[in-house]
């Protein structure tokens, strides 16, 4: 099996530019909206597709994408429509890395084993389990690697250096930086503070850094994107969805594409052609 | 007895009783749990930390409080028994403490450690309001300043006690995510500690959440055990046949029942609160759930097949909770606990039957254990003895109760 997030996260650096990572909640508003969702995110420049997970109890997330869960729920979504909606995804894409972010409850529920072979069937490429630090690797860790799928650590402003080695073994994919102590969606993390992360954490791996929490504009994006592997953006495209709901494939393209001209515009090669 | 054959030598290195417990949360508050466990075990070697939460417990909580023989409630029962039956009850007496629960012995602790770690803001969530009344009155002791996470419907619901809270100096936070009662509040309480862990100590309120919470909140309850062994073996000259507790997250039943762990003779019941039923609304987790991972913690959950958390339902708010302390789902698997459902209307009939009889209005958490020795009594012997533990006094409840009842006030 090729490595999509390898390949995609190379063909980026290749670019000169960071990679575009954009999240949704699967199922919101609906199950029938998401793939008109999917694709808007492709369509619009997105580079790696983070697909939520829906829980009823999203400990980690801000009101934005908490409100997306619950719309989720509320419409009906189960966990075999979620990987329905990626198996559908992989058929139309098949070279975006699909990535599912999520709780341990839901995820665990059936065993990992099953977990873990249903992201391989579906075509998902990595998992990030929020509420499984390292400390409770053996939930979930043996069962994706059997199965070769990615499991992404999450590295935040208090994983100091002690700690960092820790959260490294049995990290693959990439290595997301968590920008802010905080949830998803609330406060911006001060770009200095974004970069000090980055040489530190490129410092220790050869993994690629994707920077998220917090990153709502196509300003802010580039401003990341120049210093970062990756640049996540969700609470702004949620918000999107959360006001136009069955009809927000169209807006969403449109934001997502300012992000992705945002972060094609570090790329040495842009300035060039438009020079 | 070697130590790895006690039961009392829970949890392992890393947080797990069983398959259950361990460490369940974002990464950004994992430096800040293993500090406490670091913290925690320092102050366990450190002679002048037990003995100031000693002294506090006993000049401010005003501990030891008393195990009463309730003999009007034990003769009632004896004649509906067969002849030679019916055994005595004992009523382990932490309503008496300040505050009218046990969550004050527990919040006395933790504020200890807050100070330990140098924190000068605490929060808590509360579903019925105990737990915030006791850490804001810890706040107002310690003089820190403190927060409490409380559903929006439970705010409305439970007004005495919001009141109160705000007398403490506490700002009293309505959460209106989620079904906006307890489960949401400790959601809320989480995503603030997430966002303030510098500063912030977040006070949980049982004994659930990830490690080392379960077991610093079994140690700092396990005076409600330590007193009642010491009191029973003064009054009766032996231990007790029967120990039982409500459980909500499981805070005062396993400090009752942890001293006494290793006594094979004692037997335990743990009481969840059944609610309409076990085939209605309910808040049994043990009775009615499956084992999950929520709030830091694996343990038996209320769910659905997908791993969705379902509501939990109790008439009586402190129960009312889709999950338990881990420490409870492992002693429900090695069969050291029995758990018995009680619904709201048998709670309801205790809480009235105890009023009357001996003159002492239990919580409705209280009632549920209540009623579970009107079950059990009768099926034992005149000399034996059981010990309920009467967690919290009823002045909370009389509005719910009046309520049920179908009295105007
Ligand atoms: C009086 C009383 N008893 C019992 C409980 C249940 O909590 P736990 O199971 O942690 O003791 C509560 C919770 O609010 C309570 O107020």
């Amino acid at each position: 099996m090729t490595d999509r997030l390898a390949t995609r996260f190379a063909a980026c650096k290749e670019a000169g530019r960071a990679a575009l990572v954009t999240f949704v909640t699967a199922g919101d508003p609906t199950v029938t909206a998401t793939p008109a969702i999917l694709d808007a995110l492709v369509a619009g420049g997105a580079d790696i597709i983070e697909l939520g997970m829906p829980f009823t109890d999203p400990m980690a997330d801000g009101p934005a994408i908490e409100l997306a869960n619950l719309r989720s729920l509320g419409s009906g979504t189960k966990t075999k429509d979620i990987f329905h909606l990626a198996t559908t995804f992989r058929a139309r894409h098949p070279h975006t890395p699909l990535v599912l972010m999520g709780y341990a409850n839901p995820m665990l529920i059936r065993g990992s084993e099953w977990f873990a072979n249903q992201c391989r069937e579906a075509g998902i490429d990595g998992v990030i389990c929020v509420d499984t630090p390292p400390e409770e690797d053996a939930e979930i860790g043996p069962a994706l690697r059997a199965a070769g799928v990615h499991l992404i650590r999450l590295a935040t402003p208090t994983t100091d250096a002690a700690r960092l080695p820790t959260v490294l073994d049995g990290a693959s994919g990439f290595l997301y930086h968590v920008a802010v102590a905080g949830v998803t969606g609330k406060q911006q993390a001060a770009q200095t503070a974004v970069e000090q992360a980055v040489e530190k954490l490129k410092a220790a791996t050869d993994l690629p850094i994707a920077v998220g929490f917090g990153v709502r504009s196509a300003e802010q994006a580039a401003a990341i994107g120049r210093v970062a592997d990756g640049v996540v953006v969700g609470s702004a495209i949620v918000d999107i969805i959360g006001s136009h709901g069955d009809a927000a494939a169209p807006f969403v393209q449109e934001f997502v594409a300012t992000l992705s001209g945002a972060l094609k515009a570090n790329s040495p090669h842009f300035r060039e052609t438009a020079a | 007895m070697t130590i790895s054959n006690s039961l009392r030598s829970q949890p392992d290195a890393s947080g797990h009783f069983g398959s259950f417990g361990g460490r369940y949360v974002a990464e950004t508050l994992m430096p800040l749990i293993l500090e406490l466990e670091k913290v925690y075990k320092e102050a366990k070697q450190d002679p002048t930390f037990e003995a100031e939460f000693e002294e506090l417990l006993r000049s401010y909580v005003g501990r030891p409080n008393p195990l009463y023989y309730a003999g009007r409630l034990t003769e009632a029962l004896r004649a509906d028994s067969p002849d030679g039956k019916g055994a005595k009850i004992y009523l382990k007496r932490e309503e008496l403490n300040h505050t009218g629960a046990h969550k004050i012995n527990n919040c006395i602790g933790q504020a200890l450690l807050a100070r330990r770690m140098g924190k000068k803001k605490v929060i808590a969530e509360t579903g019925a309001g105990q737990h915030g009344v006791a850490t804001a009155t810890v706040a107002a002791l310690f003089g820190m300043e403190c927060k409490i996470f409380m559903g929006a419907k439970d705010v409305e619901r439970q007004k005495p006690n919001v009141f109160r809270m705000k007398l403490l100096g506490a700002e009293v936070i309505p959460v209106v995510s989620g079904s906006q009662t307890l489960k949401d509040a400790m959601n809320d309480a989480l995503r603030h500690w997430v966002s303030n862990v510098h500063d912030t100590f977040y006070i949980i309120g049982t004994a659930a959440g990830p490690h080392p919470y379960p077991e610093l909140v079994r140690d700092f309850q396990s005076v409600i055990g330590k007193e009642a062994r010491q009191q029973i073996v003064e009054i009766e000259g032996r231990l007790p046949d029967l120990l039982i507790a409500p459980v909500g997250g499981g805070s005062n039943a396993i400090g009752l029942f942890h001293p006494f762990l290793d006594d094979v003779d004692v037997k335990m019941i743990g009481v969840e609160a059944a609610g309409e039923g076990l085939t209605g609304k309910h808040a049994a987790s043990l009775a009615g759930g499956a084992s999950g991972i929520l709030h830091g913690n694996r343990t038996y959950l209320l769910q659905d097949e997908d791993g969705q958390i379902t509501e939990a339902h109790s008439i009586s708010a402190g129960l009312d909770y889709p999950g338990i302390g881990p420490e409870h789902s492992w002693l429900h698997e090695i069969g050291r606990v029995q758990y018995m459902p009680i619904t709201d209307d048998e709670a309801l009939a205790s809480f009235q039957k105890l009023a009357a009889l001996e003159g002492i209005i239990p919580a409705l958490e209280s009632a549920h254990a209540i009623a579970s020795a009107e079950k059990v009594a009768p099926t034992m012997d005149a000399d034996q003895i059981i010990v309920v533990n009467l967690s919290g006094r009823g002045d909370k409840d009389i509005f719910t109760v009046a309520d049920a009842l179908g009295v105007e006030m």
